[in-house]
Parts: structure tokens; C-alpha cells; sequence
């Protein structure tokens, strides 16, 4: 699919795009981009692997990204078989206790990817089967790369 | 007579043991904590992070220049192509357009840089099942290839050979001639390889049936590289997203379907013959020009986000960049094949035996600085 015909699909699932948040932007960027509200993220994200039109059956890439005012995610996405490729983004206000809901029951992949976002970021997936630190220790404060983290022993600041 | 039949009466009880971090068969410092019943693997857990060096925050602080240099130390034996990863995201992002002769050469190292890696992990993998002798033969061959690139690049292991815009500089006169006489002497040792290990009728006992991934779980645990085609799953960015000289040479997807651990050796052995046909289409082609298109001494990246996949030895890499316009990135991530590879190891060895898990680590090829990135 075109990113046009994707963009037509993703909003004939949302016939009210503000209560989900729904941005589109071919801006800055190579790919699709599409911005979700959190509470819309897992259902987004299943029908974008459910649907044999979309069929993302490949997430490439799952990064945290400290935006200043708030936390995200942003998930790659493409289809083996159509190889069409999406970029999904979703954020959150809160960063006391920042709560996503895990994709990884969609894409197996995300495990291991959310667990290195909690680490470093301190983002929540809620139903993760196994949300503990990866790299680091248990006992370690703080998420090293939020931009407001501060380490005067390990960091070289500039 | 009567017979005695052993009843279950004996209770087993499952327990915990520790596989690393000094372990010879993590080939370095990754801690696997196993939940074993006798030898039957209930459970892996990866424990990682022993050698985190956390390069994607020094990212945020280094020019882009300086970032090159870092990928080096993620998964060092594809150190080529790592590099390579950040110059095209870097020239892809100022629109800068390389000259031809640059793009054959990375594509030319590229390749070595993937026999280099290959021959190392047949080194390893026989040694890990018990064949020493295969751990001196392939570290004879890519001695050969770390001679020419010390030659041209100035370093055996760590090459930092690219830089935005380019190469460093240009190859050594003694350059073309070591490849041709590499790719010969190499084309009469794979075979040599085949007759001492591949045939080894030990060694195909150790490693058939052991380890399976299905196509769909290759996919879904974001399997790449040959871990990702011995499961029948076509997914070579060289082919899907060429870059470099890539578009212009024909070569085959080394493809298995098997998914087990015999079929992701027999994928790295076809690779060899891939990269040697690749490099034989463009060593004698390679074009006169520039080594290098000057660039800025500030790279700024205009605002916006970029990314670039290349295919190392491993797999699928990715480059994300977000940039806000400065002269650093503000935001770098690497999508490490290693990563998204060590996590599908507890879905293919619980049921396996301890020494299956070694069989079947030793076919993930796991580099653990590109997993503690």
C-alpha cells in the first residue's frame, strides 16, 4: 500500500480522529508517520497486524525517545509481504510514572525491546510478562538516558 | 525374570545455574541464568549488561564525525559495516551524493569485512562443539583478510575507515591484487571447511534438529540476518534496501528452510560464496575518482528524522537519528541485530539439553558489545 492508501485505512478505523489523537505527518521524515493517544495504542497496533490489508508483521525497531515535556515510544513497522513500511509514535505527560500498554503480546520482538526502554527511561509497559531492568542493576536510581539525568562520576559533561 | 522398571519415584527438582559471564561458549561477557530439571532447560534468562559502554548517550553529546568511530566498538567484527551505517544515514540526510569509486570500495569491504566475521564464527562454532582444529583454520584465512585491511585501512579489527562523505583515504596500490590472490586461495578452502566440518557426520548429530525457529517466530522476534534465512525467511536488507554499490551486482539470498541450528551453518557457508562473487563483479571494476567529497568540519543535520539499514555479518542494523538541526544528534538509537537475535533464545532451547544450548549459541553468532551497546 501507498502511504495515502495507509493513511485512508488507519483513519476509516477512527471516524473520530481528536479522541484518539490521530496525527499524520509525511514531514522530516522518510516514512509515514502516525501519532496515536496511549489509550488507542494497543488497539491500533493489533489492527495494523491483524488486517491482511496492513499486515505489519515485522516491528524493526522499538526506541524511547525523551521528548523534554514528555516520554514516547516509536515503533518501526513493515510488512514482510507487502513491504510497505509505517512509523507509529505515541507519548505521554507523565513523567513521574509514565505507563505504556506492551505490544509485545503483537510482536514477540518487543519483550526484550521494552524492557531496555524501562531501563533506560523508566517507561512502564503495563501486562509485560517480565518488566525488571535489563541492563542495569536493580538497585540503580535514576534512567540514564532521559535528558534530565544527571551522573557526576560517569558522565563527561561538556 | 523379572524385570525392575525404574518409577518415577525419584522427584526432581528444578534449579537455577549460572552460564556465564565467564563462560568460553558466550564468547564474552553475557550471563545467562538457567532454570534446569537434570539437563532438560526449563528456562534461559539473559542477563546483560556487563560491558554497557551506553554509546547512545555519548551520541547525544559527539559530533557526527565522532559517532563513526563509536560504532566500531559495537559489534567489532562487522566494524566495516557499522560504520558505513552512520556515513550513509549522515550523507542521506545532507542529500550529499558520494562518487562511485567510494561506493565500490565500501561495498568490496563490506564483504570481506562479512568473510572476515564468518570465518571467526566457524572458528568458534567448531570449537564450541568439540573440534578444535576448525578454530585454527579459520583464523589462518582471515589473517589474509585482516593483512589487507591493515594495509589499507591502518587497523586489523577496529577500522573507522569511513568517514561522512567518504573514505578516510584512498585504497593501498597493493589493494586489488590481495583480493584477487585472497578470493583464490579462499575459493579452494570452503571446500576444505565442507570436507572437515559440514561433512562430519559428529557434528551434523550435534547440531540437526536442534535449535528450530519457524518462519513466523523468525518474524515476530525479529530475527535478521542468517538466523532470519535459515527459517526460510527472505530478509537480506542487500537485497530489500540496497545500498552502496549493492544495486549493481547479482547474488543469491542464501536461503534454508529447516530453521534448525545445521541450517544456520549451511546459510554462513553460502554466504562465503555470495561475498566472493560479489567482490569478483567489482574488483576489477572499480572506478577512478575522488575517495572523498569534502564536507563541512561542522556537520549539522537539517531538522528532521532519519534512518538507514544495512546488513551486517549479524543482521539487520539500524540507524535512527532524530536531529533538531544542531551539530549533535538529539536523539541516536541503534537497532542491533544481536539484540533482537538473543532474545528468541529461550523460545528455541527450552527442551534442549546444556550442550544444545551451546550448539545453538554458537549459530545465533552472538557479538555481545553489540547487545550492551
Amino acid at each position: 500500500m501507498t502511504n495515502e492508501e495507509l493513511q485512508r485505512k488507519i483513519e476509516s478505523w477512527y471516524p473520530d480522529p481528536e479522541a484518539s489523537g490521530l496525527v499524520f505527518s509525511e514531514e522530516e521524515s522518510q516514512f509515514l508517520n502516525v501519532s496515536i493517544s496511549p489509550k488507542d495504542l494497543y488497539d491500533l497496533m493489533s489492527k495494523l497486524k491483524a488486517d491482511d490489508d496492513t499486515y505489519f508483521d515485522y516491528l524493526f525497531c522499538l526506541t524511547g525517545v525523551d521528548w523534554g515535556e514528555e516520554l514516547g515510544v516509536v515503533y518501526h513497522l513493515e510488512s514482510t509481504q507487502h513491504r510497505h513500511q509505517l512509523v507509529v509514535k505515541v507519548s505521554t505527560p507523565d513523567r513521574e510514572h509514565p505507563v505504556l500498554a506492551t505490544v509485545s503480546s503483537i510482536w514477540k520482538t518487543a519483550e526484550f525491546h521494552e524492557r531496555e526502554v524501562f531501563d533506560f527511561f523508566g517507561i512502564n509497559f503495563t501486562d509485560h510478562p517480565n518488566m525488571k531492568r535489563l541492563f542495569l542493576t536493580d538497585e540503580w536510581e535514576g534512567y540514564p538516558l532521559r535528558k534530565d539525568y544527571e551522573d557526576e562520576i560517569n558522565m563527561i559533561l561538556k | 525374570m523379572e524385570t525392575t522398571t525404574v518409577k518415577s519415584n525419584f522427584k526432581s527438582e528444578e534449579y537455577f545455574i549460572n552460564m556465564g559471564p565467564q563462560h568460553p561458549a558466550t564468547h564474552g561477557v553475557l550471563r545467562l541464568v538457567l532454570t534446569i530439571d537434570g539437563e532438560i532447560i526449563k528456562k534461559v534468562d539473559p542477563d546483560l549488561g556487563y560491558i554497557h559502554r551506553s554509546i547512545e548517550k555519548m551520541c547525544e553529546r559527539d559530533s557526527y564525525q565522532q559517532i563513526v568511530h563509536l560504532t566500531d566498538r559495537m559489534d567489532y567484527l562487522s566494524s566495516n559495516i557499522n560504520n558505513e551505517a552512520v556515513c550513509l544515514a549522515v550523507e542521506n540526510a545532507l542529500e550529499l551524493e558520494v562518487p562511485d569509486r567510494v561506493k565500490v570500495i565500501r561495498t568490496i569491504i563490506g564483504e570481506l569485512t562479512r568473510i572476515s566475521s564468518h570465518c571467526l564464527w566457524w572458528g568458534v562454532m567448531g570449537m564450541d562443539v568439540g573440534a578444535l582444529t576448525t578454530y585454527f583454520y579459520g583464523f589462518r584465512d582471515r589473517e589474509m583478510i585482516n593483512d589487507i585491511m591493515e594495509e589499507t585501512c591502518g587497523a586489523r579489527l577496529t577500522m573507522n575507515y569511513n568517514v561522512p562523505g567518504g573514505l578516510m583515504f584512498d585504497i593501498h596500490p597493493n589493494f586489488v591484487p590481495r583480493v584477487k590472490k585472497f578470493i583464490t586461495h579462499f575459493k579452494t578452502k570452503i571446500p576444505e571447511f565442507d570436507r572437515l566440518l559440514t561433512n562430519n557426520v559428529i557434528f551434523q548429530k550435534r547440531t540437526r534438529g536442534v535449535g528450530i525457529l519457524s518462519k513466523e517466530d523468525a518474524i515476530s522476534f525479529g530475527a535478521s540476518g542468517p538466523v532470519g534465512r535459515a527459517s526460510g525467511y527472505s530478509c537480506d536488507v542487500r537485497k530489500y534496501h540496497p545500498y552502496s554499490a549493492l544495486d549493481r551486482v547479482t547474488f543469491n539470498e542464501a536461503l534454508q528452510t529447516e530453521g534448525d541450528t545445521f541450517a544456520r551453518y549451511k546459510v554462513r557457508i553460502q554466504e562465503f560464496w555470495e561475498s566472493l562473487s560479489i567482490i569478483e563483479q567489482l574488483i576489477d571494476n572499480i572506478p577512478e575518482g575522488e575517495h572523498r567529497v569534502a564536507t563541512k568540519a561542522v556537520i549539522k543535520l537539517p531538522k528532521g528524522e532519519y534512518f538507514q539499514k544495512v546488513e551486517t555479518a549479524r543482521g539487520e542494523l539500524g540507524v535512527y537519528v532524530i536531529s533538531t538541526g544542531t551539530k549533535n544528534p538529539y536523539r541516536f538509537k541503534f537497532r542491533s541485530p544481536g539484540f533482537s537475535n538473543l532474545s528468541l533464545l529461550n523460545h528455541i532451547a527450552v527442551g534442549g539439553k546444556i550442550g544444545d544450548l551451546v550448539a545453538t549459541m554458537a549459530t545465533l553468532d552472538l557479538v555481545i558489545p553489540d547487545i550492551d551497546r
